[in-house]
């Protein structure tokens, strides 16, 4: 299962959607699109949304904290 | 059953829980977002012991706080109803349900919606109400700020240094944020402050283009790529039925409290930014939390035969 997360540091829903997939014991793989704006720039044409956080679940992107959505496709990974 | 139950993990209610469990009091504390809008703020300078701190490392300091105590925490849980019965609270969360003898109600604010054509369309494709988390997907373009209070201000200044221009657009003509951020603004080369200005549309076709705006007497548009706007909050309720009676609320729909922090219903306090206490500062928010908490403590040790 490949997982990554966009953020920014100051974003507090970044920070707990990342605390919550800790909790999980969930890997993932954490992008700073403040840092990278070749990394923003793809998540912004992946998902078409300027909004973080998003996560990434196997392709499939989910924008903002959406517990239950990313509680279903975890299961479904 | 709970002593009481805290709806709300921001300033007031991390506050009360602190207190409560200081009283040795069975609490529980639902929590959407630790820290509350604190979390949102990007330079608190005005609560006191701390000359400058940022808010997300003052909801952090608040976490550990209340933490450090054995108050039983239901983390991303909302609270949908709270129903009064034969002297007892039920509270309702998506799946579970709560008792407890008292309720304090934290709930905060969220933010408010401008209600102009494009602003629905456009939200997460250039429109935001966050500057702090979404700022930085904005690095050199020109973007409006739209407001005339703290968060406002703060934005704009957040958004001088990540976009190439910032337009500060205030429908009124004064600015009711801080002499001090206003100053700072006033003296960035790359911030216009457009004041007397409504905007009235966002227009953009998959992500935001421009906006258009009605300023010293005729239509205007702005090529903007991005629009935050920071035009001020409206209260988080949570649904309360008991009888025939209803939470009194006042026009602005701020829950009405007396000194106490106690609303019109018995065994029901509220406290911070969803009631109608004058000042919303986190320092204020977090003294109402102390004041509900002990006034819970009292409506309870009453109860007791």
């Amino acid at each position: 299962m490949k997982i990554k997360v966009y953020s920014t540091p100051a974003c507090p829903w970044c920070g707990v959607l990342k605390d919550f997939l800790k909790e999980k014991k969930v890997d993932f793989e954490e992008i700073d699109v403040s840092k990278d704006q070749e990394k923003a720039k793809e998540m912004v044409e992946k998902s078409g949304q300027m909004g973080v956080p998003q996560i990434e679940i196997n392709g499939k992107i989910i924008v903002g904290f959406d517990k239950e959505g990313i509680e279903k496709e975890l299961e479904n990974a | 059953m709970h002593d009481v139950a805290i709806i709300g993990a921001g300033p007031a209610g991390i506050t009360a829980a602190v207190y409560a469990a200081r009283k040795k009091l069975r609490c529980v504390v639902f929590a959407k977002m630790i820290g509350g809008q604190a979390a949102w703020s990007g330079e608190v300078g005005n609560y006191t012991g701390y000359q400058y701190i940022s808010g997300q490392d003052l909801a952090k300091k608040f976490e550990e706080h209340m933490k450090s105590f054995e108050v039983e925490l239901e983390d991303n849980a909302e609270v949908s109803a709270v129903q009064k019965k034969e002297g007892i609270f039920v509270l309702k969360t998506g799946k579970d349900e709560f008792q407890a003898k008292s309720v304090i109600i934290a709930t905060g604010r969220k933010p408010k919606l401008l209600k102009i054509p494009g602003e629905k369309e456009f939200r997460n494709r250039g429109v935001t109400y966050c500057a702090t988390c979404d700022g930085p997907l904005f690095s050199g373009r020109d973007v409006a700020v739209i407001g005339a209070g703290n968060s406002a201000l703060d934005s704009a200044i957040q958004m001088s240094s990540i976009a190439s221009k910032v337009y500060l657009i205030n429908r009124s003509g004064l600015f009711i944020g801080e002499g001090i951020r206003l100053e700072k603004l006033k003296a960035m080369k790359n911030v216009e402050i457009l004041l007397n200005a409504k905007t009235e549309e966002i227009i953009g076709s998959k992500f935001v283009e421009s906006i258009r705006l009605f300023y010293e007497g005729e239509e205007k548009v702005i090529a903007v790529g991005g629009v935050f706007i920071e035009i001020g909050s409206t209260p988080n309720l949570v649904l309360v039925k008991y009888d025939k009676d209803q939470l009194e609320v006042n026009e602005h729909n701020e829950i009405v409290v007396d000194s106490y922090c106690r609303t019109n219903i018995p065994g029901l306090f509220a406290a911070g930014d969803v009631t109608d206490v004058p000042y919303k500062q986190i320092v204020v928010a977090a003294g109402q939390g102390a004041i509900a908490s002990l006034s819970a403590f009292d409506y309870i040790t009453k109860l007791r035969p």
